[in-house]
């Protein structure tokens, strides 16, 4: 049981949680966070937002029950941290864009943190809806940030620029991309997004479909090659 | 562990009553990576078909108040993908290996039992009881005659112990197990998952694809409770009771209804350790009340 150091609102239903523990977080993995005993049945798959030598901290949106339960907590507080699980984002040498919508956001953070600190150039493309969510933070971990507030954010790259693009966010916003990136030379890696049961591979319900059969989107996953995943049919 | 847990099913002895259900554990491989697996009584396998299946489209879960729905659909490497890539490991295991077989006809069962009988596993649970299969196994689960049916056919051909997986939405659920035990069968595991349902308002369609899903998890436990009771009261084959149990409590009101094992399922979603939780508690709760062992208390309800 880890226990919360802090949980902020930064944003309209978008909080972020940090957790006390030590826990060796890959880019672009997950936790499932419970802070409550039997009721809801169901941990919550949430992206790892940060990770240092305090803790690991989680940006989330308040979108249902668990996450209510989840933004009560105070300073103190027990929450229980599963994980960190999933193969997270590739740790790829080379220049990098890394575009998030909405609150696929939240794993670009550490993602983007990492791969500076790994000698990669680094530029963040933010897409929201009304509001940027921690503007400075981000600006502080990558190149050049580049926000979009209220339109399209696949609009605002140009994936001819980069080796290799990382994305996370609303379905059809990475399809966009993957027919952006397409051609380029890029290579795109998407974070799939499903409901979770289990969320270490074993129940089967966030299977999703792969050029090479079904893939778990918990455990081989959340992130695959954009090809993988998205068939040109689509 | 003292021997307080101790039971026996069919012949086949257990270290400890707890079984993991099928669907919620995979093969085991993946929680064997988180916890020692070997501390639990058994696993029963995600359930296999003759044939891979790729499982259903769309939603495949769904949160209820104390529960979930799901519908999977039977997603599965199929008997030959198991035998090849998991059996072995599974065996290698101090765990009772279950082996959890789902179909779609008569021929499928027969086909997917027959292969089987050339491998060793430990039981062979006969899951007629699937609600996310079209022609899943259901209907075997729902008609007394049709279960029936099936059990005498497969009881011919099966050279394992046979288990009887059985459905709360049986039209009877003791004529049912009456009839299982009759054509065959070694022991029963009840229950299954009942047929649900959730709509999206916003959509004005059933969240799943096939419209209606199972049920499983607390809010089921006092109705699985109640149909493992009067199971027990009437047939002679031990009886592997599940159905929402997620504390040791729980399990020992299964014991006391007359269940021999009883299976964790949806409660690993909670935390993947839950089951072993469960142990220690059994295990606790009958070195204080001065059990020695598991028979003593149950069936005493």
């Amino acid at each position: 049981m880890a226990t919360v150091i802090k949980n902020e609102a930064v944003g309209k239903d978008f909080y972020l949680l940090k957790a006390s523990g030590s826990f060796n977080a890959k880019i672009g993995q997950f936790c499932m966070l419970r802070a409550w005993d039997e009721y809801p049945v169901l941990s919550r798959p949430i992206s790892i937002f940060d990770c240092d030598e305090e803790g690991i901290s989680f940006l989330y949106k308040v979108v249902g029950h668990g996450t209510e339960l989840l933004a009560q907590l105070k300073p103190g507080d027990a929450i229980d941290v599963q994980g960190p699980y999933g193969n997270g984002f590739p740790e790829v040498k080379g220049k990098i864009a890394l575009v998030g919508g909405g609150i696929g956001v939240a794993p670009l953070y550490y993602t983007a943190k990492v791969l500076k600190a790994q000698g990669n150039a680094v530029d963040l493309y933010l897409g929201f809806n009304d509001e940027a969510l921690l503007k400075e933070d981000y600006e502080n971990v990558c190149d050049n940030l580049v926000v979009n507030i209220g339109g399209y954010v696949t609009d605002d790259i140009n994936p001819a620029e980069y080796e290799y693009v990382m994305t996370c966010g609303p379905h059809i916003m990475m399809e966009v991309l993957h027919k952006k990136v397409k051609g380029t030379g890029a290579q795109l890696y998407v974070s799939m997004e499903n409901r979770m049961g289990c969320g270490v591979g074993a129940c089967l319900v966030c299977s999703c479909k792969t050029k090479d059969g079904n893939k778990k989107v918990c455990k081989d996953g959340p992130v695959f090659k954009a090809e993988e995943v998205f068939t040109d049919e689509q | 562990m003292s021997s307080r847990l101790q039971v026996e099913f069919a012949g086949v002895p257990f270290k400890n009553p707890v079984v993991m259900a099928s669907g919620t554990f995979g093969f085991g491989r993946e929680y064997a990576d988180l916890f020692d697996i070997e501390k639990l009584g058994g696993i029963s396998s995600k359930g296999l078909t003759l044939n891979p299946r790729s499982g259903n489209e769309g939603i495949r879960i769904w949160e209820t108040p104390s529960g979930i729905m799901n519908s999977v659909g039977l997603e599965n490497p199929g008997v030959e993908g198991f035998i090849q890539k998991d059996l072995d490991w599974v065996n290698s295991l101090d765990l009772v290996n279950v082996v959890n077989v789902g179909g779609h006809s008569i021929e499928d069962y027969v086909q997917a039992v027959e292969r089987l009988n050339d491998v060793h596993l430990d039981l062979l649970e006969l899951n007629i009881s699937c609600p996310n299969v079209k022609q899943g196994g259901m209907n075997f689960g729902v008609k007394t005659e049709l279960a029936a049916e099936v059990v005498r056919t497969i009881r011919k051909v099966c050279k394992h112990k046979l288990v009887v997986k059985m459905s709360p939405n049986a039209e009877n659920i003791v004529d049912l197990a009456k009839a299982c035990e009759a054509e065959g069968a070694d022991g029963l595991s009840l229950v299954n998952t009942f047929l649900g349902m959730a709509i999206d308002i916003n959509k004005r369609k059933p969240v799943f694809n096939n419209g209606y899903a199972g049920v499983s998890g607390p809010a089921i436990k006092p109705i699985a409770l109640r149909m493992v009771h009067q199971v027990c009261k009437n047939v002679q084959v031990p009886v592997m009771g599940l159905g929402g149990i997620s504390t040791w409590q729980d399990a020992i009101e299964f014991i006391m209804a007359g269940a021999t094992v009883i299976q964790v399922g949806t409660a690993t979603f909670m935390r993947p350790e839950k089951a072993l939780d469960i142990i220690d508690g059994m295990e606790r709760y009958c070195e204080e009340n001065g059990i020695q062992n598991l028979s003593e208390i149950r069936g005493i309800v």
